[in-house]
């Protein structure tokens, strides 16, 4: 993304678009990535409640994997989940 | 002096009812308010215009000063054109908002009751709470008088609101010194000051549901410092603002304002400066040593941020003595506040004036006009043998003499 230059940005720190938080990949700051072993899933849906950034993807209402466009990796839910269906793994072997 | 379009009346003011007369005319959207000694009697007469109908002015009591800041920024962010007022200690707590309103960048206009910082604990004129915020990003002006109390504060608003600057300003008096002293105060007619002043047309106010906009979201290293250059700007674009404003002042109400006023100086050979009450006592001085032949001159500093410094090296640069008054202490410093930007404006001169610094006035310690004379004298002396030049030192403190 070209950064813009102090004239052309709004003063203040204001943001003059709604909704636009949208456009911030946070996944970027993952250095762990949650991977999930769909055979062993339940489909408790335990990962959706507790994700922090509503990362988990939902598909005709069953666990189906990760929006790793803003997934942090933080590994609540493979830590939550009762049957262990989610490793973390480090980042960097998916280089 | 003044022109004979403009409706105006003489009034009885304290400083205090003279910015609240000012306030009452601004006709303030959102007010914030909390009691400090010696503020408590401007918003005291204020609310009573809010009580009585005078003004539209949503009156919001507050529970600390740091909460005034904060509903004062608010209602701004909002679209209002807000007001809040204090001294010394509430200036203290209202601090990380002060700077928060500066580069939110929302034209709040605060008046300041000049007053010693704690500890220990006191009550009186100095300027250490206004010089402890002076790299906030708020724009400082001081006034002499009541009078310039209430000038000042409508000029404020033109200013804070102009679209190249957009920064908040802050107007000090001296504490008890102007704001508890009656003086005798022009005020001018209320549509004239509101033809003056105009509406408030906020660009992006938070109250615009059809264009949502986020205030005050977090900034990291990619965009901070582009948005500390503009804040920079605004303030370097108010240079211009605060001269055209003061021009347009004079031209409709007949009191002319300039970054500073000069009082016998083109021709002086001693000059001093001081701001707030203590330069209109130094203009007696000057009158009563000028009958003595005398050539001394005073420059009276109105606007301290920005910092007039061009102009300022232009109206002292002939002189051969140059003593600077500063109302607080930058202590492990050069020197005061005042001198310490007076000094660095000098800097490029090849040939300056000799200069010396006195710290006066702390807590409210008296500065008369004798003094003044007498320091008059101090500096020609300077001149004459270079003892004391360049130095800062406690004036009027036991123990130093």
């Amino acid at each position: 993304m070209k950064l813009m230059t102090w004239q052309e940005i709004p003063i203040g720190g204001l943001i003059l678009e709604a909704g636009n938080a949208k456009k911030f990949l946070t996944g970027d700051w993952r250095s762990q990535r949650p991977i999930l072993d769909e055979e062993k899933c339940i489909n408790c849906l335990t990962c959706f409640m507790v994700c922090p950034d509503g990362s988990i993807v939902l598909k005709d209402g069953k666990m189906s994997g990760f929006n790793y466009d803003y997934c942090k990796g933080c590994g609540i839910c493979a830590y939550e989940c009762p049957v262990k269906c989610i490793t973390m793994k480090p980042e960097e072997d998916f280089r | 002096m003044t022109t004979a379009t403009v409706k105006k009346i003489r009034r009885a003011f304290t400083g205090n009812e003279a910015g609240a007369e000012a306030m009452r005319q601004i006709n303030p959207d959102v007010a914030a308010v909390f009691p400090i000694t010696p503020q408590t009697e401007l918003m005291h007469a204020f609310a009573s215009f809010v009580a009585n109908g005078k003004v539209k002015t949503e009156l919001v009591m507050v529970e600390s000063e740091h909460s005034a800041m904060s509903a004062t920024v608010g209602a701004s962010a909002a679209g209002a054109r807000a007001m809040t007022a204090t001294s010394a200690n509430g200036l203290a707590l209202m601090w990380e908002i002060v700077y928060i309103a500066a580069s939110s960048r929302l034209p709040i206009v605060m008046p300041i009751i000049n007053r010693a910082l704690s500890g220990p604990i006191n009550i009186h004129c100095d300027h250490s709470d206004m010089m402890g915020c002076r790299d906030s990003g708020w724009i400082q002006m001081f006034s002499e008088n009541s009078q310039e109390e209430y000038d000042n504060l409508i000029q404020a608003i033109r200013i804070a609101e102009h679209p190249d600057v957009l920064l908040p300003v802050m107007v000090g008096q001296d504490g008890f010194i102007i704001s508890h002293s009656l003086e005798s105060v022009e005020v001018f007619d209320d549509e004239e000051v509101r033809d003056f002043i105009g509406e408030y047309h906020p660009k992006n106010p938070l109250l615009d549901t059809d264009h949502p906009y986020t205030f005050g979201p977090l900034d990291l290293q990619d965009y901070y410092m582009e948005h500390k250059r503009q804040q920079h700007q605004g303030m370097q674009n108010a240079r211009q603002v605060i001269l055209d404003t003061g021009k347009e002042f004079g031209e409709k109400f007949g009191h002319h304002y300039s970054n500073f006023e000069e009082f016998h100086l083109e021709d002086a050979e001693i000059g001093m400066i001081a701001l707030g009450s203590t330069a209109g006592t130094a203009k007696v001085a000057v009158e009563n040593l000028r009958e003595q032949g005398k050539k001394v001159g005073l420059l009276k500093l109105r606007v301290f941020r920005p910092f007039p410094f061009k102009e300022l090296v232009e109206a002292v640069k002939h002189l051969k003595g140059l003593i600077v008054l500063d109302r607080s202490d930058s202590f492990g410093a050069m020197g005061g506040p005042v001198f310490l930007d007076v000094s660095a404006s000098l800097n490029n001169l090849t040939k300056k004036p000799v200069t010396r610094n006195l710290i006066y006035g702390l807590g409210g310690r008296d500065m008369k006009v004798q003094d003044l004379e007498k320091i008059f004298g101090m500096m020609e002396k300077t001149v004459k043998t270079g003892k004391g030049a360049g130095s800062s030192q406690y004036y009027g403190a036991r123990g130093d003499d």
